[in-house]
């Protein structure tokens, strides 16, 4: 019998982490409950075939909070890279164009290009920057105005939050934040905020393959093509440097588990949460009083956090019923339709893709040759179709950590756009034509890639759906739209992590920030509950 | 004396609305338009004996009744009639109608769905409050959210009380509103194909997206803000079609002593010593003036009547890139008798109004995929129309004006111009499209005038032949319209100003561009206005 007081962590993913570091860190006594066999939910190392190993969630690291590593001591715990900075190569019908940043590095680029892209990705690292000061604040209710009773935090409905500034205030420090970058960034920002990363780099390059590598960033992990507004936004939450943990993702979540441990938090794996238990006051307000296993044992707990997505959390674990059918419906209208595969490859050798020389073979490859391509890649998923033609983004992790792979082996990992996770047909069908078509694409740029392949595993929305347990497969637990972020996400009501429920508070991607291995929004939830009335 | 206190080049609606403003304030006002009829695209033509045509746009609802009853417009001649609702067919032969009184709507509807019926109710009500929130903005000067300067600082304040008025829950689903597509919007109430395929056109018209884009939800709004004798989101038909509109504010202007010149295309804005002076006609003449302002969009004021010298290389980049791309057609058809829609049965009341066709949203988005790949939709979105079934003025006794307004025409195909034959099969696919509900349509057709972009640009100046003067996404709306910081109607020359379409609030017949820059140019000559700013709630 737990301690009514221990805060149950639902999730051991890496929010889920950071935040039961946080809670332990600050005295509290923390459980979390993993339903798989280790830590990390979609940020993990895993052998998918004997011998071979593959971050088979997450496979670059981006965005990981400075914050969260540096006060958890994440390097201590041992985290290290095998590689930072990884370029871009992008793949063509000619020679590849190798990024890194805002320099070109190789391929056919004008001059007037490359001061574009000079000015482009500077600019995007801009707001990018200003866009990332935002991730460790709490969003602001709409309507919160300057009321002195909020300021003083309570209120009626006693909802318990950290109080997040007022919204005049947080908006009028946002707009000044953006005024600081002069105004021409400014005006430029609001223009092109929502814009289609199409219309934007047509006006600004002239390189179709230099296009076509710089729209990917706005699409990966989304259901947009690069005609679809919002392309821009989306590609702000890309902009950092690429890297590969030594040992796969896992390590990461691995080096937050220790720290958690260290805090004095428990962990257990293997302990799927069937249901959020709750009860009734005198007074008829419904609070959590716990959790209940899988396996029938209770756990008893007055607060519960919950890393699972916002769908799961409220329909599946919490139910309907405790909530009131507006919010409901708000949560159904969360948009979760993953739209990524994950392709896991165990080579017999380095693969050779047609012209990369070879010491960039471990680098970033993509294949998004042009604006059109990726384009056309997208329309089928409108209608619930694969991509003939996918596009992809493609690592061989084990050229610079080999302890992936046997020795002379190697891996390769690739997330695959776009594969609908409602396809007509359904992917036990559509899995094989799906992979058919996959290695078709990637055999055009490697083409002795085929008789490399010892192994295969393809992923699709619904296997990241069952395996991590992410409603739809989703990686960022629901899309990164403009309508479903900050003070938006999931949905009003549940935006500052805490719930319309006493109690229960969420802390994943599906939160703000949204996702990206990042571990802001398990920061952020921790800052909440800490906040809250002690029971 | 070719001396004038104001000159406007076009005229069109808006540049017609400035025009008159500006003569009623007392000002000597010259307007000049190259072809040798008013309008622009609000332009009743006589292509075949005995008809007329509203060959551009056909449709009345968001002329602004403020603006209306300011220039009284009825005086010179604009009656507009409402018509009661429209239908989209279904391809199994049964159509579903948009009735305009809502109880019979939803008796319509829950024939189809009785859920999407109950659900018309929410999707009504919601829509409206959105409508009802844009609406106060229409008429406003939008601030410049980067300036410091008090009139901004003022108007941004008031826009953050008007958006906090609508209190916490409402603010967030308005911000949903404006990011999500229409078909997402239209999701979160209905669960049918043909429903949202019926609400779905309003998302797309001449736009370059498609009913999955986000944006789409907002283009919406375009559609339901007006109203006609009160009634919100209503469309109604102007008696002798839409030229009359024009005409009207036309005869206003006159009414107050401006003067119009037609046949009298302008070739080049005089600039001296970063002032404008007046303008030079193509045939050479030249008129004077301290305010000129062009009713055109910005590629062709800047690009095309001025010298790039006389303006800065990044407002020559803006222009540029200034997104108007048509995505619109049209087809105006002659008909020697009124066409029979079995689906519909003789007789039936809604044959007086709007028709679709599409009856799934994979319809819509397939339509857009081919606009993206480079030609017209093979099975198009159609917005179809029988005027004269309101207005007897369009067409001989017994006989019909038939307008059909189609979604989506690229502006060339596959990055050439339309040929005959292009325009052909096109006109093709229009007639099978609405042959398939009418069987006795063809032989009925005396005429046909095919319009695509191309059309658009050439005869009405509408660059690329986008139908709003600019396209209507959020970075180029509002304060971004048509570019960050000149989104106040004023030019980068002292004296030049803009008053099209392609300023906010942007497209449709509304007149509000046109009179908002006159409420510019009156404030900045210091001279009393007689524009009315705001909304007034009827």
């Amino acid at each position: 019998m737990t301690d009514p007081g221990t805060i149950v962590i639902v999730g051991g993913g890496h929010n889920g982490l950071v935040c039961a570091a946080s809670l332990a860190r600050a005295g509290r006594k923390v459980l979390v409950l993993e339903a798989a066999d280790q830590v990390g939910g979609a940020a993990v190392t895993r052998e998918f075939s004997p011998g071979f190993r593959v971050s088979s969630g997450a496979h670059l690291l981006h965005a990981l909070d400075p914050v969260v590593e540096r006060t958890l001591k994440l390097a201590s715990h041992g985290l290290a890279f095998a590689r930072t900075g990884l370029n871009t190569v992008a793949l063509g019908a000619g020679d590849p164009l190798i990024l890194n940043g805002a320099q070109v590095l190789a391929g056919e680029v004008s001059a007037t290009d490359r001061l574009a892209l000079a000015q482009y990705v500077s600019r995007q690292r801009r707001y990018a920057a200003l866009l990332a000061r935002q991730h460790g604040r709490i969003p602001s209710r709409l309507g919160a105005g300057f009321s002195v009773i909020r300021l003083f935090g309570g209120g009626a409905n006693n909802r318990i939050t950290e109080n997040p500034a007022p919204m005049p205030w947080s908006l009028a420090k946002f707009a000044f934040d953006l005024r600081r970058l002069g105004r021409a960034d400014m005006r430029e920002l609001l223009r092109v905020g929502t814009m289609p990363l199409y219309d934007l780099l047509e006006d600004r390059f002239e390189n179709a393959q230099l296009k076509g590598a710089l729209a990917l960033d706005g699409v990966l992990g989304a259901r947009l093509g690069p005609r679809s507004g919002q392309t821009f936004f989306t590609s702000l939450q890309r902009a950092g440097a690429y890297g590969l943990p030594r040992g796969g993702m896992g390590t990461v979540t691995g080096a937050l588990a220790i720290a958690a441990r260290a805090a004095g938090a428990e962990i257990r794996v293997s302990s799927p949460v069937a249901s959020i238990r709750v009860a009734t006051r005198e007074d008829g307000g419904e609070h959590v009083t716990g959790v209940v296993l899988e396996s029938g044992e209770e756990i008893a707990a007055v607060t519960v956090v919950s890393n699972a997505d916002p769908k799961t959390t409220f329909l599946k674990l919490l139910g309907a019923r405790h909530l009131d059918a507006e919010f409901v419906r708000r949560v159904q209208h969360f948009r979760t339709e993953g739209c990524a595969a994950k392709l896991h490859l165990a080579l017999d050798g380095v693969p050779q893709f047609r012209g990369v020389p070879s010491a960039q073979l471990g680098e970033r490859v993509i294949i998004a040759p042009d604006l059109g391509y990726i384009e056309a890649a997208f329309n089928p998923a409108k209608y619930r179709e694969f991509s003939p033609a996918p596009v992809l983004e493609i690592t061989v992790p084990s050229l610079h950590d080999p302890g992936l792979a046997p020795p002379g082996k190697q891996v390769l990992s690739a997330v695959v756009q776009y594969a609908p996770c409602d396809l007509a047909g359904g992917w036990d069908a559509g899995r094989p034509r799906f992979l058919a078509a996959t290695l078709d694409v990637l055999t055009r740029y490697a083409p002795g890639l085929r008789a490399q392949i010892l192994d295969a595993e393809l992923l699709t929305p619904v296997d990241l759906e069952r395996e991590f347990r992410i409603t739809g497969g989703h990686w960022h637990h629901g899309e990164l739209a403009l309508d479903q972020f900050m003070m938006l996400r999931p949905v009003q009501g549940a935006a500052q992590y805490a719930t319309p429920l006493e109690g229960l508070f969420l802390c994943g991607a599906g939160s703000h920030p949204g996702g990206g291995v990042m571990g802001s929004a398990g920061r952020n939830a921790a800052r909440v509950v800490l906040a809250g009335r002690r029971t | 004396m070719n001396r004038y206190d104001v000159i406007v080049v076009g005229a069109g609606h808006n540049g017609l609305t400035s025009a008159a403003f500006l003569a009623k304030a007392g000002l000597k006002v010259l307007v000049l338009e190259r072809n040798p009829w008013i309008g622009g695209a609000a332009v009743s033509r006589a292509l075949h004996p005995g008809w007329i045509y509203s060959n551009c746009s056909y449709v009345c609802s968001l002329l602004r009744p403020e603006i209306y009853r300011s220039l009284d417009l009825a005086r010179h001649g604009l009656q507009i009639a409402p018509y009661g609702g429209g239908l989209t067919f279904t391809r199994d032969g049964d159509f579903i109608g948009g009735y305009a009184d809502k109880d019979v709507r939803r008796r319509e509807y829950a024939r189809h769905h009785a859920r999407d019926a109950d659900a018309y109710l929410r999707y009504s009500r919601d829509t409206m409050r959105q409508c009802r929130f844009i609406r106060s903005l229409l008429m406003r000067t939008p601030p410049d959210p980067t300036s410091f300067r008090l009139r901004d600082l003022r108007e941004m304040l008031h826009l953050g009380r008007e958006f906090a008025k609508l209190g916490e829950t409402t603010m967030g689903e308005t911000l949903r509103f404006y990011s999500m597509s229409i078909a997402d919007y239209l999701a979160e109430y209905f669960e049918s194909d043909i429903v949202k395929a019926h609400h779905a056109g309003s998302g797309i018209i001449g736009t370059a997206l498609g009913v999955h884009s986000p944006g789409t939800a907002y283009v919406l709004l375009h559609h339901y803000m007006g109203d006609v004798d009160g009634q919100m989101g209503s469309w109604g038909f102007a008696r002798g079609g839409m030229g009359a509109v024009s005409k009207s504010i036309a005869g206003a202007l006159q009414s107050f002593g401006g003067e119009i010149r037609v046949d009298a295309p302008v070739a080049r804005i005089l600039v001296r010593h970063g002032q404008v002076g007046g303008v030079v006609l193509q045939n050479g003449d030249e008129c004077y003036a301290d305010v000129v302002v062009s009713s055109l969009d910005p590629k062709r004021t800047f690009l095309r009547l001025m010298e790039p010298g006389d303006l800065s290389p990044d407002l020559v980049r803006k222009a540029r890139e200034f997104k108007s791309r048509g995505s619109s057609g049209k087809v105006n058809i002659a008909l020697d008798g009124l066409p029979s829609f079995p689906a519909l049965g003789r007789g039936h009341p809604l044959i007086a109004g709007d028709m679709h066709f599409l009856d799934t949203l994979e319809r819509f988005e397939r339509a857009y995929d081919d606009w993206k790949a480079g030609t017209w939709s093979k099975d198009p979105y159609l917005d179809l129309l029988i005027p004269s079934m309101t207005d007897p003025t369009m067409a001989p006794p017994g006989k019909h004006f038939m307008s059909v307004f189609v979604q989506y025409v690229p502006h060339q195909i596959g990055g050439r111009d339309w040929t005959e034959a292009d325009r052909a099969a096109f006109r093709e696919t229009v007639f099978d499209q609405i042959a398939r509900y009418s069987p006795d349509f063809r032989k009925l057709v005396l005429h046909a005038e095919v319009r695509t972009p191309h059309e658009l640009d050439q005869e009405v100046g509408l660059t690329e032949g986008n139908i709003f003067q600019g396209e209507l996404t959020f970075d180029q709306l509002f304060f971004n319209r048509p570019f960050p910081g000149y989104a106040q109607y004023r030019g980068p020359v002292r004296g030049l100003w803009l008053c099209g379409s392609a300023t906010h609030p942007g497209g449709g017949v509304m007149a509000a561009p046109g009179a908002n820059a006159a409420r510019e140019i009156l404030r900045d000559l210091r001279r009393p206005s007689p524009v009315p700013e705001g909304w007034s709630d009827d």
